[in-house]
């Protein structure tokens, strides 16, 4: 809002109020007969706190609503409209905000619409499931009327009464329907909005009305857009080939309005199977709206091109030289977008132009944006490896500008992944980079380049050309980076043997370094050198940590706050195992639940959420004494669902692999509110017996309504013989009827029991994801094996084949190779894993090609490990 | 003689505005007699959830008349609305004998309150017209109004699907409110 100059005074008294103060201002509204300009002053500044985010407690907020009911007693237009909004914002923090349903009834058979239209809006924030059928008439007759004031906030009223009462809102259909012919734009866009939400949950009865909508005379603009946003849903829900749903967005292409336009050409850029044409089209309307005169179009068109060019762009080139010129807008964020686009779509020989364009106007742009500038050029680098010159002088050019640790950590981390990426890159990266070190003000940095010199210097064609740098540091900088130098010096001494002899001679010099750290490393160093002992110094200066940074950070901080020192620090005490999210599938499965029937209590959610971490599992089993012998935990899989989610007994497993045995753990809803469950356990049936031997289960004891509670089955295997198999599985337990009107259980109950789905142990339960930096090397070392080749039925796109490769094995992809080219037709997956039991590597290439047909996707795979035995039991997983 | 007093009333202090509320237990009639006074009419009324305000001029006074929802879920909060009340109306229904004892519990409790200490208070033994009503002495006994001190009051025999008793009350609550006031 633009604030006039004469209204600065009352500004700055608002400026300073006092909650305390406004609170005691509010006995105005009890007095009589009610002086409207003092009352409207003390509600606009209750309003003003509020929006400044001041909060009231509940005794506050309850007093404050109660004494602006008073105010229902009079007839001032500008206090009532005033009122109206108070009690709106304070009916959710008041107590029995009922007290006012009485005169806001009243207020629906005022003949004036402004009380109509106000009271709905607040009705609808204080009604629940119980007030609302005595009320429902008010909202049918609202939602009819022709003022468009009153049907609109009934319509927007019931969509919020929608989360409330769904039942009742469902009833009014046939009004919503009739407020869709309303001559008001607004209004007719809330109905349809209104319409849409209540028949959501029906695809069928969706597309049928979004289809009459579409053929009907709908004028309004934001109705229009709206209806787009239905059909883009409706195609994407049905896959319907119904070209309506098409035809209709292509038409509004053509709208005259801008907002109607644009959302359809944002939908056919976002829809999958949208036409090379109609792209074209969609595109060329975005085009025109780059050259707008209004910022919110520029940018919606921007924005939406440069999603495009993510995956499309050879489809935004047409814009090149509109976005060319929205490089120097003045608003930022469109300039910055319209760079990145110029990045993605940029071609090898305009890469180097643009770069230095770019360069130019560097300056004028703050940090936020040139880190999203670092962002793309990074992507570019992978694209145009060529370019690695041009794109690391630029790179380099803002590490060495001013700016703050977090651009110049993001540039670094730019010029890493070049570095990492295009090996020819690194000499003039390793150049830059010591000429930077020369003047960091960055500590950090410093000991991060450093490290990268040591690790990659000696390997290049000139190694002594970085070591005077080195050295400089040891001589100038502080302790932290000159023991970073040190280490840095030894490497050359280990990886550049003609070098061996000068590099003791500057460790030498190190030995009377005043800094502990940097004495104790050099004289670590300097000792191994001499005695040649090239083992322990390659694992102490190259080998990686042979675990999980976090877990190695998790037990340390375990070891120190514990306090007893006597034992030294047991690297092998830390769990392999990699933390892994949470399934996202489950959670949204839940959370639509949720959402759905409001039946499934937060509680529930949580402790689901939490049990997704392997950290969490291994302590809550360790507590288990049966299970105290098995030894570390190996892995745990993912969720699996016995159960579909709306059965009376929900049941997900996790399978935790030990050296030795298995343990299912079942976790187990009750979802019935008239049952408890007691003795709860799942008998396992394997379908080859032979393979394990059944350890011990743990049911649960009691199992009340809404309770998620786990019971435990335990197998035991040999580690030559890897329990490959099905299980069929039953849940066992005895039921007892809630008495509804106790509480209390009956005395005896009945044993029943419940057949849940199979459950496998598959190879890749026994694989543990794991990642190698240079795959391709790996993978040529080790001995030669034949593929295997497959096809993977139905499954006609690359993207699915490649996530089933995924899923099926259990392993990592590695080399990115798990991103598709769009729209190619074959694909290379690169995979890497180890086995749970000897540790040894497996590597997988997956070639796939989709059939003739399209139907099908063709693989080739070839498995390499050491471990012959587990090759040919992945192979035989397909 | 009321009719005198208000003219006297009306040329010495011109147009007065009173505050009154309509109190009771639920289907007393509370709401039926406020709409009866406003628009003359008998209304069909739901049961009150929360409060009706309506504003009469009645002998060139304006009476802005709060009738509060009976029902007992929401009688706690009659106190929020006791400050600055220059009169009550208690509605009884006198064809239900049987919680008259409520009634009169309800009356205690809220004129024992500091806010309505000297309040005055006008008892209407509500709905005349059905056969069994009690008398309003009946009425007055049931509430103990005889041993209210330091107050003005009146009960009235009313009916409010007739109009009966009605504008008799009112009459008196002019005079009393004139003389106090």
């Amino acid at each position: 809002m633009v604030v006039k100059k004469d209204d600065d005074e009352s500004e700055l008294v608002f400026e300073n109020l006092e909650k305390g103060q406004v609170i005691q201002e509010k006995r105005a509204f009890n007095e009589t007969p009610v002086h409207p300009r003092k009352c409207s002053l003390v509600i606009s500044q209750f309003l003003y706190l509020l929006s400044r985010g001041d909060t009231f407690t509940t005794t506050e907020a309850t007093e404050i609503f109660f004494a602006a009911t008073k105010l229902f007693q009079s007839k001032d237009i500008p206090l009532r409209r005033l009122m109206w909004l108070l009690l709106k914002e304070f009916s959710l923090l008041s107590q029995d905000a009922i007290i006012v349903i009485s005169s806001l009834t009243k207020d629906m058979t005022n003949p004036m619409s402004l009380y109509r239209a106000n009271a709905i809006r607040i009705l609808c924030k204080i009604t629940d499931s119980f007030i609302l059928p005595q009320i429902d008439r008010y909202f049918k007759q609202s939602i009819v009327e022709k003022d468009p004031h009153v049907a609109s906030s009934a319509l927007v009223s019931s969509i919020h009464l929608l989360k409330v009462s769904p039942e009742i809102v469902k009833r009014w259909v046939n009004e919503v329907q009739e407020a869709v012919n309303n001559k008001s734009n607004m209004v007719q866009y809330h109905a349809i909005a209104l319409l849409h939400r209540i028949k959501q949950h029906d695809r069928l009865a969706v597309t049928k009305a979004v289809s009459t909508l579409i053929k009907g005379s709908i004028r309004s603009p934001y109705s229009q857009a709206y209806l787009i946003r239905c059909a883009v849903e409706v195609i994407e829900e049905t896959n319907t080939e119904d070209p309506v749903f098409y035809d209709y967005i292509n038409s509004c292409l053509r709208s005259k309005n801008e907002m109607v336009a644009y959302e359809a050409a944002r939908s056919i850029c976002a829809l999958k199977n949208s036409s090379k044409k109609e792209i074209t089209s969609a595109v060329s309307v975005l085009q025109n709206f780059l050259g707008s005169s209004k910022s919110t179009l520029k940018f919606a068109a921007v924005r939406t091109l440069n999603k495009l060019a993510q995956t499309n762009p050879a489809a935004v080139i047409p814009c090149n030289v509109d976005m060319e010129s929205l490089i120097t807008d003045s608003n930022r964020s469109i300039a910055t977008l319209a760079i990145t686009t110029l990045l993605k779509i940029g071609n090898e020989s305009n890469v180097e132009r643009l770069i230095k364009q770019i360069a130019n106007f560097l300056d004028d742009i703050n940090d936020e944006f040139k880190i999203v500038v670092v962002e793309a050029v990074t992507l570019l680098s992978q694209k145009f490896p060529k370019k690695y010159k041009h794109l690391i002088l630029f790179l380099n050019k803002i590490l060495r500008d001013e700016g703050t640790l977090q651009l110049k950590q993001s540039t670094l981390d730019a010029i890493l992944t070049v570095v990492n990426n295009i090996p020819e890159s690194k000499e003039i990266a390793l150049t830059e980079l010591c000429d930077f070190i020369e003047d960091c003000e960055f500590p950090d940095l410093s000991v991060q380049i450093l490290h990268l010199l040591g690790q990659e210097g000696p390997l290049t064609s000139q190694p002594s050309q970085y070591i005077r740098y080195i050295y400089n540091r040891v001589l100038l900088d502080s302790g932290i980076i000159r023991a970073a130098a040190v280490n840095s010096i030894a490497k050359f001494g280990l990886l550049y043997e003609p070098m061996k002899e000068k590099v003791i001679i500057l460790l030498g010099r190190c030995l009377l370094d005043e800094d502990d750290e940097v004495r104790d490393r050099a004289t670590l160093y300097l000792q191994l050198l001499k005695q040649n002992n090239t083992r322990e110094l390659t694992r102490l200066l190259v080998d990686d940590v042979p675990v999980p940074l976090v877990n190695l950070q998790k037990s340390l901080e375990h070891y120190i706050n514990d306090g007893d020192f006597g034992q030294a620090f047991d690297l092998g005490s830390v769990s392999t195992v990699i933390e892994s999210m949470p399934s996202p599938i489950l959670e949204g499965k839940s959370s639509k639940q949720t959402s759905q029937s409001g039946g499934v209590t937060p509680k529930s959610l949580s402790t689901e959420s939490n049990d997704g971490a392997p950290e969490s599992y291994s302590t809550k089993l360790a507590q288990i004494p049966e299970f105290s012998t098995f030894g570390k935990l190996l892995k745990s899989s993912e969720i699996v669902e016995l159960t579909e989610n709306e059965t009376e007994y929900v049941v997900n497993c996790v399978k935790h692999i030990f050296k030795e045995h298995i343990v299912f753990q079942f976790n187990c809803t009750n979802t019935l509110n008239y049952q408890r469950l007691e003795n709860v356990s799942v008998k396992m049936i394997p379908s080859n017996p032979k393979s394990v031997k059944y350890e011990c289960s743990i049911p649960i004891e009691i199992l009340n309504f809404d309770e998620i509670q786990s019971c435990f089955v335990a197998i035991r295997y040999h580690p030559d013989n890897l329990p490959l198999c099905n299980f069929k599985n039953t849940l066992k337990f005895r039921t007892k009827e809630i008495d509804p009107s106790t509480g209390e259980p009956d005395d005896q109950g009945y044993d029943d029991q419940y057949s849940i789905e199979e459950l496998e142990v598959s190879v890749k339960d026994f694989i543990q994801r794991t990642f190698v930096t240079n795959w391709k090397e790996e993978f040529a070392k080790l001995p030669e094996q034949e593929p295997a080749t497959f096809a993977l039925v139905s499954v006609k796109n690359l993207n699915d084949a490649v996530k089933q490769m995924i899923s099926t094995l259990g392993m990592a992809p590695a080399e990115k190779s798990e991103t598709v080219v769009p729209k190619s037709n074959k694909h290379q997956l690169f995979l890497s894993g180890k086995s749970l039991s000897t540790g040894a590597l497996i590597l997988a290439r997956a070639r796939m090609i989709l059939d003739q047909s399209g139907l099908n996707t063709d693989v080739e795979l070839t498995v390499k490990s050491d471990d012959q035995n587990l090759i040919d039991l992945i192979l035989s997983s397909f | 003689m009321g009719n005198l007093f208000s003219s006297v009333f009306f040329k010495l202090f011109g147009n007065k505005d009173v505050r009154i509320l309509i109190l009771g237990l639920d289907s007393a009639g509370k709401t039926t007699i406020l709409y009866k006074l406003q628009c003359g009419e008998v209304l069909t009324t739901i049961p009150t959830i929360g409060f009706n305000v309506e504003s009469i001029t009645y002998k060139n006074i304006r009476f802005f008349l709060w009738d509060l929802g009976g029902q007992s879920a929401i009688r706690p909060y009659w106190r929020c609305y006791y400050p600055n009340t220059n009169a009550i109306i208690y509605v009884v229904d006198s064809s239900d004998p049987d919680r008259l004892g409520i009634a009169n519990e309800e009356l205690a409790a809220m004129l024992s309150e500091e806010e309505l200490r000297t309040t005055p208070l006008l008892v209407f033994a509500n709905k005349q017209d059905l056969p069994g009503a009690l008398t309003d002495a009946q009425v007055s006994e049931g509430l103990k109004l005889s041993s209210l001190k330091n107050r003005q009051w009146a009960i009235f025999k009313t009916s409010a699907i007739n109009g009966v008793g009605i504008y008799e009350g009112l009459d008196w609550l002019v005079n009393v409110i004139s003389s106090g006031g």
